[in-house]
Formats: structure tokens, sequence, C-alpha cells
């Protein structure tokens, strides 16, 4: 027989629990609306940048025309064109520079305060603010190396900017690829090089591929830096074709040649005061935000196949 | 012995140079090698050095027209008027209200965001979600300026009437959303770093989720939870494009962020926007400012990455 107390403490603790139950619903439903906010925020942007820039996104002359003091018959030709090139110029300085480093890093360095030295500077690199990077180009490419406001500056700055990423992507990669691996190689009697070049790298191909990715869609995405070095200018040409039809065939001017990309393009619209122009800056944002989120996309998506995919 | 290793020689002599010569090469070309990419690793240090040392070499010529003092007391920066004052206290003042309201948002979202993914979301909801946090982080900060400018600012015009164009309020709330991922991926990290046995313990003992949560998990994450916030009060002073868009230009020793000020990034980004000549006083004094921004973030990305270090071993 329960005694009136021991009733009452059963209630009591009953009560209890049901409270804390209760807690725990409402506490995983604040937590549901706070994930919410990020994928509410993404849609609103989304949404509200293709209500007010769709009359210039259907439009096909949006795409060929020139920039031009009139909103109606300004387009994203030379921003479309720089912004390709810039990207070439990016993905050639940093993708060969962060991939060597983070084998060395991986592969070959000793364990010393020299490699420690490195391995701060790379992570220290990746939470310098962008706009410092911007500094560095405009006091070191653009006066001291005198190679002025042109693509090759802003493609070398996006490169240093988006190193620590291919860096960090790579050195991960490499780490998944079991030691196993690389000691079958070294027991046929494979040089490191032989061992790096012919195993490591390969079977670290996606990895890196899915850095490079990201990192060359943060780039594309870039603002600060560009903006620092002094290329927010009007820009109603073209550079100069890198393919001719004449031999050699390739030519290099265009690597000194005046520019504007996607994202300063936006910029100048958007710091305009007429509303005729933030259409086309919201149009221009929509390109940019669907190309990086195609390209955040699919190499998010590759890099979860590969997880699930791969068994050593 | 001497005339049988003679013999041997003689007899092995064109093979073993031929295969060392063979080795010699083989081992010249792997140091060669190792060495370029020695090199490009070491391209990293050069950055950074480079970076400071252009920071400090233009700066260096400003502090030469400015006196420290000045710089760091003086509550007017007007470099480019006609009577210039150089004090970056309005700038410092701009920069850390848009933060302080960008970590009132990011903070409570994110931790909340980060203890839900770790402890309550199931299988299925962790991998929708991080995807999603992932593209919300890649999304370019230039289209983040415009939702500010055009989506925010209008929207609390008509919650607080009276509010100006360019303010820090709208700034301040779009960079705490932009910086939600980076908080909430990185605690989530840290909590699920924390043994399961830790967790088994607190059940056993009756408690429940949000008990264990919150009592047994966070306190063990906590060194690691804090790297994220410090790492997020980094990325939101460094944050340049929203506030320049959607701040103001105007440098304005205020703390309230319903006024419209200029940040030091948005001084930087406004200035690199004119046509200065180069080495004159309002071109280096971008550098001056680029070097405060540079020190603040530094100084928090070490303190973030010591407290980082710390919790890592611990278990």
């Amino acid at each position: 027989m329960m005694n009136k107390q021991q009733t009452k403490n059963l209630n009591e603790v009953r009560a209890m629990i049901q409270r804390h139950k209760l807690n725990d619903y409402i506490f995983s439903i604040i937590g549901l609306l706070c994930l919410m906010v990020g994928l509410i925020t993404l849609l609103t942007l989304f949404i509200d940048l293709i209500l007010q820039g769709y009359p210039k996104l259907l439009s096909l002359s949006f795409y060929t025309d020139f920039p031009s003091r009139r909103a109606s018959s300004a387009g994203l030709l030379s921003a479309l064109v720089g912004s390709s090139l810039v990207m070439l110029v990016t993905f050639l300085s940093a993708v060969p520079m962060g991939v060597m480093a983070a084998i060395y890093l991986e592969e070959y360095a000793p364990k010393n305060w020299f490699s420690d030295l490195i391995e701060i500077n790379v992570s220290n690199l990746a939470a310098v603010p962008s706009i410092i990077y911007g500094l560095l180009a405009l006091g070191l490419f653009v006066y001291i190396l005198d190679l002025g406001q042109s693509i090759v500056t802003a493609g070398l700055t996006l490169g240093l900017l988006i190193l620590p990423v291919v860096i960090v992507a790579t050195r991960e990669s490499i780490r998944s690829i079991p030691i196993a691996i690389r000691e079958a190689a070294y027991a046929v009697g494979a040089t490191k090089w032989q061992v790096v070049y012919d195993h490591v790298i390969k079977y670290s191909f996606g990895g890196i591929l899915t850095g490079v990715i990201i990192g060359m869609a943060r780039a594309i995405g870039e603002t600060a830096p560009i903006i620092t070095i002094g290329a927010l200018t009007f820009i109603a040409f073209l550079p100069p074709s890198p393919v001719t039809t004449t031999a050699p065939f390739l030519n290099f001017e265009w690597l000194s040649s005046g520019f504007t990309v996607l994202p300063i393009q936006m910029f100048s619209w958007l710091s305009r005061p007429s509303e005729a122009f933030h259409v086309n800056a919201a149009a221009a944002g929509v390109i940019i935000i669907l190309v990086t989120l195609i390209m955040n996309g699919f190499a998010i998506r590759m890099r979860y196949k590969m997880r699930k995919n791969i068994k050593w | 012995m001497n005339t049988v290793t003679q013999v041997l020689n003689n007899s092995l002599t064109p093979q073993i140079s031929d295969r060392l010569s063979k080795n010699f090469n083989r081992h010249l070309k792997e140091r060669v090698i190792e060495f370029i990419l020695m090199l490009a690793a070491f391209s990293a240090v050069l950055t950074t050095a480079a970076i400071m040392g252009i920071l400090l070499y233009e700066s260096y010529g400003f502090f030469e027209h400015v006196s420290i003092a000045d710089f760091l007391t003086d509550t007017v920066w007007t470099p480019l008027f006609e009577n210039p004052r150089y004090g970056i206290l309005p700038l410092v003042s701009g920069t850390l209200t848009v933060t302080g309201v960008a970590l009132l948002i990011a903070i409570p979202i994110g931790t909340i965001s980060a203890i839900y993914l770790s402890e309550f979301a199931s299988h299925r909801v962790r991998e929708t979600v991080k995807p999603i946090l992932e593209l919300l982080a890649g999304v370019p900060t230039i289209v983040f300026g415009f939702f500010a400018l055009l989506f925010i600012t209008p929207l609390l015009q008509k919650i607080i009437p009276g509010l100006p164009t360019f303010n820090m309020l709208s700034s301040g709330i779009v960079i705490g959303i932009m910086i939600i991922p980076y908080i909430a991926s990185l605690s989530e990290d840290a909590m699920r770093a924390v043994p399961m046995s830790m967790r088994e313990g607190s059940y056993a003992m009756g408690a429940t989720r949000f008990q264990t949560a919150i009592r047994v998990v966070t306190p063990a994450a906590i060194s690691g939870i804090v790297a994220a916030y410090i790492l997020g009060i980094s990325r939101a002073i460094g944050e340049t494009m929203v506030v320049a868009i959607a701040a103001g230009q105007q440098p304005n020793l205020t703390f309230n962020p319903m006024d419209a000020a200029a940040t030091i990034t948005a001084y930087i980004v406004q200035v690199a926007m004119g046509d200065l000549p180069h080495g004159s006083i309002g071109y280096q004094s971008i550098f001056a400012a680029g070097l405060v921004l540079m020190l603040m973030t530094l100084t928090l990305n070490i303190i973030g990455h010591i407290t980082r270090k710390r919790y890592s071993e611990r278990y």
C-alpha cells in the first residue's frame, strides 16, 4: 500500500517527467526553426532577385550588350568575358601551386619547425579577410610589379585568395588514402615521386576537384579584392582574344587588358541611385548566384557520393 | 683480398657504374621535385610575409605624417577633406556595431542549430540540412549586399519608421545570417567530438536529450564552441561588400545600429573606388586602416586557433 506522501511524490515525478519531455519537444521545434533560417534566407534571396531582375534576364540583348549609361541598353557582355578570363588565370595559378603545396605538406614535409611554420601560415591565410588580399594586390601587383589594373592582376589576386581552399581540400583527400597503397608501391621499388604521381595524385583526384570547384566558385563571386585594385571602371570593350587565327595562334595581350567581372558590374549598377539600374543588378545577381550554387552544389554532391562509394 | 676485389670490380664495373649513374639521376630528380614542391608550399609563408610587408610599408609612410596617438584617439576620420583628421575610432565603432548586431543574430541561431544537428536531428535531417548550410556559406557577399539594401532595409523601414536607407542594422542582420553556417558547423564538429560515453552516462541517470545537450555536451564542447564564435567574429569584422553597399559611407562615431556609418572595410572600398594617386596620404590611409583590420582579425584567429587546439587534445 502506498501512503499519501508516496502518491504525491510519484505524481510530482510524473509531472516533472512530463515537463522535461515538453522541454525536449519545444527545443526540437526551436531547433528546426533555427535551421530553417538559412534555408528561408536562401530561398527569399533567390526569389527576390528573380522577381526584381526577370525583365532583364529574359532579354537576350542583356547578355550581348556592353555596359551603358542607359539602364535599358546596358548588358553583361564585358563582365561575362572578363570573369571567364580572370577565372582562367586564377585556375592556372592556384591549382598547380595548391596541389603541389598540399603534396609537400602531406607526403614530404618532415616534422620540424619549418613545416609547422608553413602549416600555421596556410591556416592563417584561410582566415584573412578578402579585402586584405586586395590591398596586397594593390601594393604588390599593381604598383611594385607594375602589372596595372589588369586581368593578370585580378587573376593572381583571386588565385592567392583560393590557394588555402585548394591546399586544405587536397590535403584532406590525400590523407584519406591508406598507407598500404603507398607501401605496396614502395615494395616494388617505386621512388617517392613515382608513388605520388602514379598513385597519390590519381586516387585523390576527386577530392582535389571538389576543392578546386568550391574555390573557383568563391573566386567568381569575390568583389572586394577586385574593387581594391581599382578595377571599378566603365569597360565597354572586350580584351584582345587569347586565340588568333594566325600563327602562333596564342596571344597574351589580353593578360594586361583592362576588364570588368560579374560582381563588379553588379556592384556598379547597385551603387547607382536610379531604380532602373537595380533591375540590372538583380539580373546580374541571379547569374552570379546560379553559377556559384551550381558549382557548389555539384562539388558538395560529388564529395557526398565519394564518401559513400569509396571503400579501400 | 685486393686482387679479388679488383677482379670483381673489373668484371662488374660497367654494370655497377651504369646502375649507380641511373640511381644518381633518379635521386637527383627526386630531390629536384621535392625542392619544387617545397617552394610551392613555402608560397604560403611568402604570401603572409608579403601581406604584412605591404601593409607595414605603406602604413609607415602614413605614420610619418600622422602620429600614432592621434590615429588611436582622435574621434574624426576625414583623410580626404581639406583639413584632414585621422582618428580611426569612428571606423572601429562602425565595424564593432555591425559585428555586434551580426553576433546577436548568429550566436543564438548558430548555437541552437548546432545543438539540434548534433543531438536531436535524425541522420536524414542532418544529411539534408548540412549541404544547404554549405550552399548558404557559398553565396557571394555582393548578393547579400543587394539583399540587405533592397530587401531587409525596406522591410525594417516598415517596422521602424524613420530608419535611414543606409544603416548598420540591416547589414548586421545579413552578416549575421551569413556567418550562421560557420558557427553552426564548427560548433557541431566540437559537439560531435564529445565521446558517446558521456551522453550515455547522462541518459542512464534519467536525463532527457535537452538536459544532456545543455548540461553535458555543451559544457564539454565549450572551448570548440567559443572558438567557433571567435572565428565568426573575425569573419564579421572582415566582411566588406555588405557594409560597403548597405551601411553607408560616412565615418560616424556611434554605436547605434540605426545610424549609417562606415566600417574599416567600407572605407577601403570607398577610397579604392576613387582615383587616388599612388603614394598620397589618402592612398596610404587605406593601408593603415587595413593594418588595423589585419591585426584585429589576426588576434582573433590566433585566439580561436589556440582555443580549438585545447579542446581537440582533451579527449
